[in-house]
């Protein structure tokens, strides 16, 4: 096709973009549930100006013009580590090699999180057009998109825009008439999380067993096939054509000072309104919860935050005010992951939550090096131990040195990062692993080994309600015509508690 | 270029790793999963030392200019014990009832760490021993995810049965679809007991099988040793790798309680004379295709499992071990008047697949390892350094150098070539081969013989014989006589040799060494070629010549 072509299009359909412009248009991507700006569709993707930033790039600008752009503009990668986009994409245009790759990452394997399936449903052309102005930029003729199975919509719409995009010339060869060719195809994960990191997405593309490996190389460097591969994540990928199209000084408009643009978290937990938000990256906390997601469930105390996914840090509630960007969250023992944030009330207990991410990082770890195939394992042991009241304090001990031990010597990215729930919970919360250890008890009620509930005899009125309601029968009236709990039966479930009117049951 | 490791300044040339400037230099740095050129994943995390601060794995970390080194201080040294104690948590440690004991890697470590058992509430793994195979026996409950057992098998030698499965803390090493390695396309080579640190895989244990006949007194046992155990027994307690030593091994032998102690050796001039007529009868027919040489166990297994339709191709000449088990059982126990009911033949073999062998020949009794061997020595309390130096029993022990080269890559073929050049051209003096003997895992070579011009092949390791096979299958390579032994470097770096420290030692060097001693040996020899061995000519004149039909208990029938 030609540029006037695809400007012809963009005619026809312009009532299109009209419609469009009259709903609030949010930053970037627009990802608000209220605001239907879905561009699935590859004409209406046009209208709103799709594929004008590859046909800017391929026919106005030089390859190192368009790395310069990006580097210009400060993006920083958003599947996790932050890694300066434009650097990498130097990086790979500097590799010599007749072949070269782009892969999108659109494994997203954060359990709550689903921001990139998002963005591969709604928005499955703008990670062509991007793919497309990557290749061009870096030399590479071939792109692959690594996508979990579990998305079938995804794949789907993926699938339907390559066929989309190819028949009008928009991938495959000759773009635009000038000689660039790329092409496009989908692989499909079995769902590993640690199929997500770099050097274990490319294992997987190859067929082979999706382990880690150790870098350098960096993929761009030696990566697919062996041969220089960008990798980047797909929210990643979303903001390049924007970026080309308006420009780098459009986009360092938005953000902080050494994070530009936004970033899309998934909020979920207690909080009110779960779901996907756009914010420009230093944004704070507070905002997030309170102004984005209508504050704490039942209205109750927020305990802490959880950032990052699995492997993030708790962040407690005094660092609320706490702008989120790549720096300030690392400084407090989290991270930024690729956006999952998760909202705990006061009664979460913080010893039982880390070892809730713990068991994630131990199911999830490939198993290729020791320190987090044994250690983390190990390391749910212990917690498992002072979870039953059962721990000592040379437990806790041993329990900080051995995360230590698995951040320091991991092979990948998983195990470096699985031991922050404990690091973070430990350097924040330290006080209720003393509670569990020390007193035997869990404030929350959230360790069943070491909660009790109890009828204070003296407030009860001997309604019943506690005894109709108990799960277990494990309630019974007793000589004193006053009811009691028998321990051996509870189940500390706390359902009586919830239901005695006179305060009358406490727990322990 | 330089860098400063412990605060002292080194050389290093590029593409070097840390590692490799601290062993050049003897700084040492411990390693289990790491072996040169085969395995550098760095998944152990033993190898760790500290730059700037970090904690990085030195085995597949280059060297850079000016970097600084800590490879000893109290975090390497806590870094390091923390992962012994990871693997000890998950280790089943029966160090004393282990075949490995000794020569085992990880409990050395345990040791020079004081690393003690792990607290009493770390769940351990647990699986079912693997003995399905009558060669190796697997022992998950002890294996450390090293990965080198998967690299040798997969990579070197192209069979691909072991693998790792499932993942996590879950995460063994395995046959596919959980197997065993019986149903796997295993050969037998043990590489891979070559190259486990641990007591995880190990040659099946058959010593007991050997006290028992030892016991039972109207046996006759009769040991009979191939041509690479002398360059490796005695390593195992304590001499230079690749030190030649019969004396002491046929002493040990006999104190052990052989009655006679026979060499393979003049099996292997039986071979040569064999398997050299086929190829002679070959040409002269002029029929097509490779003769592969048969005396590999692994390598005509590896051929039933991938290349079943090369099978035919096998020369039907029995192996060395099998050929000497034949004329004892024949020959011998004739000559001699004993009843062969009560001959016991043991082949002692650097080999684990000669175990499977048993259920191709019968002529063989037991076959055990030269790692059994020395662990049978040492059980029975014989202190073999100091043991006197006897001599093979007469008849079946005189040889000649064509048979001791046997033990090499190399060596059947450039033993045929000294049989067969001499008989097609009586005037050539020509005896050393230099082109087939080690290096390279696949050599062409070109001979003329009288008229006839011979292509030649010599491989060893399994992935060079694949690749040879796919040559052949595709029509690109054409040979008439094609040596395989499956194990890189011949049988003196066989699966069943003695366990080697390669910590200290490269498996090149040691390959090399233990070669280089059988040619040093071939050397001194007066007889070099198969036809002069007094007693094969003996043998046939007695035995074979007057009734040809004898001749088939040389050969496997097809
Ligand atoms: C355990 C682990 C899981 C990861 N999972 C993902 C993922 O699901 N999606 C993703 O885009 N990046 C993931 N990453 C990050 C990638 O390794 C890589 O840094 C990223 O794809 C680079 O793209 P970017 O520079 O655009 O962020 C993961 C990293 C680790 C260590
Ligand atoms: S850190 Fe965990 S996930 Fe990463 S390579 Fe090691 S075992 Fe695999
Ligand atoms: S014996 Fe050889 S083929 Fe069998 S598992 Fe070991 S290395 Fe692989
Ligand atoms: S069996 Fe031995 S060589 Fe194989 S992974 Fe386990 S410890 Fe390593």
């Amino acid at each position: 096709m030609k540029f006037e072509d695809l400007n012809e299009i963009k005619k026809k359909n312009i009532s299109f973009q009209k419609k469009l412009k009259n709903q609030k248009n949010n930053f970037i991507l627009s990802i608000k549930d209220d605001c239907k700006t879905k561009l699935e569709n590859i004409t209406e993707y046009i209208a709103c100006d799709g594929y004008f930033a590859l046909a800017k790039a391929l026919l106005t600008m030089n390859r190192q013009q368009v790395v310069d752009e990006i580097i210009k503009s400060d993006l920083r990668g958003r599947g996790g580590a932050g890694f300066p986009t434009g650097k990498k994409w130097e990086l790979c245009k500097n590799q010599e090699s007749e072949k070269k790759y782009v892969i999108c990452n659109c494994d997203e394997g954060d359990p709550g999180a689903f921001m990139d399936r998002t963005i591969a449903e709604d928005y499955p052309h703008a990670i062509l057009e991007a793919m497309a102005i990557a290749g061009y930029a870096i030399g590479a003729d071939e792109g692959i998109i690594y996508v979990r199975a579990e998305y079938p919509r995804a794949v789907e719409r993926l699938n339907q825009a390559i066929v989309d995009a190819s028949k009008l010339g928009l991938i495959g060869n000759n773009i635009f008439e000038t000689k660039f060719c790329f092409n496009v195809s989908l692989k499909l994960g079995a769902g590993a999380f640690v199929c997500g990191e770099e050097t274990a997405l490319i294992k997987s593309c190859e067929g082979q067993r999706g382990e880690p490996k150790l870098k350098p190389p960096y993929p761009a460097e030696r990566g697919y096939k062996d041969k220089p591969t960008l990798i980047n994540n797909i929210e990643t990928l979303a903001n390049i054509p924007k970026i080309i199209l308006n420009g780098s000084d459009w986009f360092c408009s938005l953000g902080e000072e050494n994070s530009k643009g936004t970033k899309v978290f998934a909020l979920s937990g207690k909080v009110k309104n779960a779901g996907l938000y756009e914010l420009p990256i230093g944004a704070t906390i507070k905002q997030l919860v309170y102004e984005c997601g209508g504050g704490v469930l039942n209205d109750k105390q927020l305990k802490a935050v959880q950032m990052g996914g699995p492997s993030g840090g708790c962040i407690p509630t005094k660092f609320c005010d706490t702008k989120i960007d790549y720096e300030s969250l690392k400084q407090l023992g989290a991270m930024m992951g690729s956006g999952g944030v998760i909202v705990m009330d006061e009664d979460t207990c913080m010893v039982d939550i880390s070892k809730f991410f713990l068991e994630f990082s131990v199911d999830e770890s490939c198993g290729k090096c020791t320190p987090c195939r044994i250690g983390n394992k190990r390391l749910h042991e212990i917690i498992q131990k002072i979870c039953e009241g059962l721990g000592t304090l040379s437990d806790l001990n041993e329990l900080e040195n051995l995360a230590n031990y698995i951040k320091d010597n991991s092979l990948c990215g998983l195990g470096q990062a699985s031991p922050n729930p404990v690091l973070s919970t430990l350097k924040y919360f330290k006080e209720e692993y003393l509670e569990h250890i020390l007193e035997k008890r869990c404030r929350a009620g959230v360790c069943k080994k070491l909660t009790k509930y109890n009828i204070m005899h003296d407030k009860c009125v001997a309604c019943s309600l506690c005894f109709k309601i108990c799960p277990v029968d494990a309630i019974y009236l007793d000589d004193d015509g006053k009811y009691t709990i028998d321990q051996n039966k509870c189940i500390r479930c706390g359902k009586c508690k919830a239901s005695c009117r006179f305060g009358a049951i406490e727990r322990k | 270029m330089k860098i400063e490791i412990d605060n002292k300044t080194y050389d290093f040339n590029q593409n070097e790793t840390i590692l490799d400037v601290c062993r050049k230099n003897n700084i040492e740095i411990p390693t289990l999963c790491f072996l040169k050129e085969i395995c550098h994943e760095a998944n152990c995390r033993i190898c760790m030392v500290e730059v700037n601060g970090r904690l990085i794995p030195s085995c597949s970390t280059l060297a850079q200019q000016d970097m600084k080194v800590i490879t000893k201080n109290a975090k390497v040294f806590n870094s390091r014990k923390k992962t012994l104690e990871m693997l000890v948590s998950n280790h089943h440690k029966d160090c004393v009832n282990c075949q490995k004991y000794g020569y085992c890697t990880l409990n050395k470590l345990f040791m020079q760490y004081n690393v003690t058992e792990s607290k009493e509430f770390y769940k351990k793994n647990s699986t079912q021993i693997d003995d399905s195979s009558p060669c190796i026996t697997r022992n998950n409950n002890k294996c450390i995810l090293c990965n080198r057992c998967q690299k040798i098998c997969t990579q070197t030698q192209s069979v691909s049965a072991l693998t790792k499965q499932e993942r996590g803390f879950e995460t063994f090493m395995g046959c596919a679809y959980n197997n065993g390695l019986r149903d796997s396309t295993c050969v037998g080579c043990g590489q891979c007991t070559l190259v486990c640190p641990t007591g995880a895989l190990v040659e099946k244990d058959e010593t007991k099988l050997l006290t028992q006949m030892l016991s039972e007194k109207e046996n006759i046992l009769i040991a009979q040793v191939a041509p690479s155990v002398r360059v490796s027994l005695a390593e195992a307690f304590g001499e230079n790798i690749g030190t030649f030593d019969e004396g002491r091994m046929v002493s040990a032998l006999k104190k052990l309680g052989f009655k006679y102690v026979f060499d393979i050796n003049l099996g292997a001039d039986f071979t040569v004379v064999e398997e050299s007529n086929e190829l002679l009868e070959n040409i002269k027919n002029n029929k097509k295709g490779p003769l592969f040489s048969s005396c590999c166990p692994a390598w005509f297994k590896f051929l039933q499992n991938f290349y079943p339709d090369y099978v035919n191709n096998l020369s039907s000449c029995k192996s060395p071990t099998e050929m000497l088990g034949a004329i004892i059982k024949n020959y011998y126990a004739q000559s001699q008047n004993i009843d062969v009911n009560k001959i016991k033949v043991v082949g002692i073999m650097p080999c684990t697949a000669k175990k499977g062998e048993k259920e191709r020949g019968e002529d063989v009794d037991l076959s055990l390892t030269t790692r059994e061997l020395a662990r049978l020595i040492k059980q029975k309390n014989i202190d073999y350094l100091n043991l006197p130096h006897e001599k093979f029993d007469s008849p079946l022990s005189t040889y000649s150098g064509a048979g001791l080269i046997f033990g090499t890559t190399g060596g059947v073929t450039e033993a045929v070539l000294r049989r067969t050049i001499k008989l097609l051209n009586p005037q050539s003096n020509q005896i050393e081969f230099l082109d087939v003997r080690q290096g390279k895992g696949r050599k062409e070579v070109d001979v003329c013989l009288g008229e006839t011009k011979l292509k030649l092949c010599v491989v060893s390791g399994l992935k060079n014989a694949r690749e040879l096979m796919e040559d052949i299958k595709s029509g690109k390579k054409e040979y008439d006589f094609v040596e395989v032994m499956a194990c890189p470097g011949g049988c003196v770096n066989g699966g069943g040799q003695i366990n080697v420290d390669y910590d200290k030692i490269d498996i090149e060097e040691v390959k090399f060494k233990r070669a280089n001693s059988l040619y040093e040996q071939d050397k001194k020899l007066k007889v070099r070629n198969s036809s002069d061995n007094e007693i094969v000519q003996q043998i046939y004149r007695d035995f074979f010549i007057p009734s040809p039909n004898k001749c088939d208990i040389l050969h496997y029938h097809k």
